[in-house]
């Protein structure tokens, strides 16, 4: 085909808002149509062209070449608008930038790094998941644990100080609003921005962090010179803001997933070792991070259709990950693309795996029968799907 | 169409993940070919960053190690730079007298233990087929708007490979050092005064990286940063014939043919594996190896956690012994 052919075709437009409430609490519907819809299609709205089906999604992700980071993953493009805070060095640069700040944290959250925690943190959800059944049968699985152990786990493993914890959920329920539009959700927290900036920036420095954390090693790495000492805070800075809310809402998707599927919970009983496919296969079809933008380089032929040099594109990981749109423990969630793919996949994704790990094997240690006690509730974020709460009703082993 | 129609990942089985094509050969210098390698399906390959290399496999189960010197926003190629040694062990003349545009050969990695840092400035300094992880380096400190100088020595101009890519586009940063015209590299100008604000990387052979070390002995911890190829002791030639895999846990043993990587195979005989990039780089499918050793060809194990053979990335690692077993 001639480009002049490909230039031809003309991309199906959808005027639906993505980031309107109805769809952030419940965005199947429009995922589907938007699969069905095309392979590309364009979001009169926002000016954007959408991809919902995991071809096009996976296709984008890898190629950095061409969709570039740098210029925001959000929809403000950064060619043009002002930040509302400096630019992520991980998520919000490419190559050659992207390179050093990258290989500094893939190495502090390598697998073989994080073996040290293993232990510590079996133990942490042993303790936490016997407080909880302590505490009765019926409980909120979503503060009780999905909060609780990623709270309890990471900021430790970070090496951030006692005060002030209660901060990090906000800030990230904050820092993943503001990739969508500036709409109400963003507006909510105008006024919270400047004081939890604040209090974010303050952990990311030196003297505020342990000695043996991720942080004091991202720091460590600045004294060997593979960062610059302007460049380690912000580092840091990335593991806070990605690091909990995701884990968070990973595992409550993971909870919610396995009480409303009484099979699979047994299949996990029966078979421990399927706790690293379980909380990937919830992370696929539950997608805590539902969306990313990328701004294209160059015209980017794609499908037949362009995507125009300078332009954003929206990647729904959700929608690409809906197929099938069952929870089943006994498919192989591999490949799916709820962490990324390429250089820009969750740099944590070892961390979130290790915690889910714990704190499942300590559930289904002790929970024989797991189910929904009461409606779940969600939470509208422009990028994330949250939760507020999920009552749990467990029977003891 | 229906939501259906949303792909899959294209399974790898169809070709190893770790199986390339010389997709071009061609003479750089006097005495050294440069080859161009491309996945057999024009697949993109693993993305590297500037002082990767990569093991290269010969058919004879040869393994030599290469800098990656091409150009990173090209994901279908990677381009190496082979140097003919006399006195080498045979893996250089089969590069520069038997292989051929089309033919196959195993790749490894890529793996960087020679990654740029960031600086305001840097001094490259390369002695001959060492300008290959340099060359990558220099494009990238241009990009980033760093301050740099290139100092390259070679015996003779017509062997230093890549003379006119460099002086072409960048001048006055670039300083070449033939032997015969200009004498030794002139390092006691050069790194006499120690910059703070200054990395120096050198790669080239042996003697030239003792000397910068020596020069750079009274610079600051860290400034100096230099690749040195040490051909891997290898217990067990590479192979390219199948071999056993024993899942533990599953309770099976399977064979695993050169076309299968050892993760599909683990796969068809029941085993939860769970990956995700499937290129060696992601490390999701880590897997602890109970015996046998493993044939490493992953981006992400150091050296030394290769060495211990404890641990595979079986999406593109293989095996070196007719056994392994997996705690699968």
């Amino acid at each position: 085909m001639t480009e002049a052919l490909e230039r031809a075709l003309v991309p199906p437009v959808s005027d639906a808002d993505p980031f309107a409430h109805d769809v952030l609490l419940d965005p199947e519907p429009l995922h589907q149509a938007l699969r069905e819809a095309g392979p590309v299609v364009y979001l009169s709205r926002y000016d954007v062209r959408a991809l919902a089906r995991y071809e096009q999604v996976h296709a984008a992700l890898v190629n950095w070449q061409h969709f570039e980071s740098g210029s925001g993953v959000g929809l403000a493009n950064f060619r043009y608008e002002e930040t509302w805070r400096p630019p992520s060095l991980l998520l919000e640069a490419d190559p050659p930038l992207h390179d050093a700040p990258r290989r500094v944290l893939r190495e502090i959250l390598a697998p073989p790094a994080l073996h040290r925690l293993r232990a510590s943190w079996y133990a942490l959800a042993e303790a936490l998941v016997d407080q909880v059944l302590d505490g009765g049968r019926e409980f909120d699985g979503f503060s009780a644990l999905a909060e609780a152990f990623p709270l309890r786990a990471f900021p430790d493993a970070v090496g951030l100080g006692p005060g002030g914890r209660e901060n990090l959920l906000p800030y990230g329920n904050m820092a993943f609003n503001s990739f969508g539009p500036r709409n109400d959700l963003v507006a909510a927290d105008a006024d919270r921005v400047a004081g939890l900036s604040a209090w974010v920036n303050a952990q990311c420095a030196r003297e505020a962090l342990g000695e043996d954390g991720f942080g004091a090693r991202i720091w460590a790495a600045a004294d060997r010179g593979e960062l610059t000492y302007e460049q380690a805070p912000l580092v840091v800075r990335s593991l806070l803001t990605a690091g909990v809310d995701t884990t968070v809402h990973g595992l409550a998707a993971c909870l919610y997933a396995l009480a409303t599927h009484p099979v699979e919970w047994q299949r996990l009983r029966d078979r421990p070792e399927s706790v690293r496919v379980a909380f990937d296969e919830a992370v696929r079809w539950q997608s805590p991070v539902q969306t990313f933008f990328r701004t294209a380089t160059a015209d980017i032929t794609m499908a037949g259709t362009v995507v125009p040099e300078g332009t954003k594109i929206l990647m729904f990981l959700g929608a690409a990950n809906r197929d099938p749109d069952r929870f089943d423990l006994t498919r192989d969630p591999s490949g799916h693309v709820g962490f990324g793919m390429g250089i820009h996949q969750c740099v944590g994704q070892h961390v979130a795996r290790l915690e889910a790990e714990a704190l499942l094997t300590a559930l289904a240690r002790r929970v024989d029968h797991l189910e929904l006690a009461g409606p779940p509730q969600r939470h509208p974020n422009n990028t994330l799907r949250s939760w507020t709460s999920l009552p749990l009703r467990v029977r003891p082993a | 169409m229906v939501a259906k129609s949303v792909e899959r990942p294209v399974p790898r089985s169809a070709a190893n993940a770790a199986t390339l094509t010389v997709a071009g050969k061609e003479d750089v210098a006097e005495g050294v070919v440069s080859l161009t390698l491309a996945h057999p399906d024009r697949a993109r390959l693993p993305d590297w960053t500037p002082g990767s290399h990569i093991d290269l496999i010969l058919p004879d189960g040869t393994t030599r190690q290469y800098s990656l010197c091409g150009d990173r926003w090209d994901a279908h190629t990677y381009r190496i730079a082979v140097l003919r040694e006399p006195a080498g062990r045979g893996g250089s003349a089969y590069v520069h007298d038997e292989l051929r545009p089309g033919d196959r050969v195993g790749v490894g990695g890529p793996r960087n233990h020679f990654p740029l840092v960031p600086s305001h400035t840097y001094l490259f300094i390369a002695g001959g087929i060492g300008i290959t992880p340099l060359l990558p380096m220099v494009h990238q400190a241009e990009l980033l708007g760093a301050n740099w100088q290139l100092l390259y020595g070679g015996r003779t101009r017509s062997s230093m490979a890549f003379r006119e890519e460099l002086t072409g586009g960048h001048g006055d940063r670039v300083h070449l050092v033939p032997q015969d015209e200009r004498g030794l590299l002139d390092l006691t100008a050069w790194l006499g005064e120690p910059r703070p604000d200054t990395k120096v990387y050198c790669c080239g052979p042996a003697p030239l990286l003792t000397a910068v070390e020596a020069a750079c002995a009274h610079w600051p911890p860290y400034a100096l940063r230099t690749e040195r190829f040490t051909a891997a002791p290898r217990t067990a030639p590479v192979r390219n014939t199948p071999f056993e895999v024993e899942l533990r846990r599953t309770g099976r043993t399977v064979t695993v043919t050169p076309e299968v990587s050892v993760l599909e195979a683990a796969r068809r005989a029941g085993a939860d594996v769970l990956s995700s990039c499937e290129q060696g780089t992601c490390g999701t499918c880590l897997t602890p190896v109970l015996a046998g050793r493993p044939d490493h060809r992953d981006s992400i194990l150091t050296d030394h956690e290769r060495a211990a053979d404890d641990c595979m990335f079986p999406c593109v690692s293989r095996s070196r012994d007719d056994r392994l077993v997996l705690d699968l």
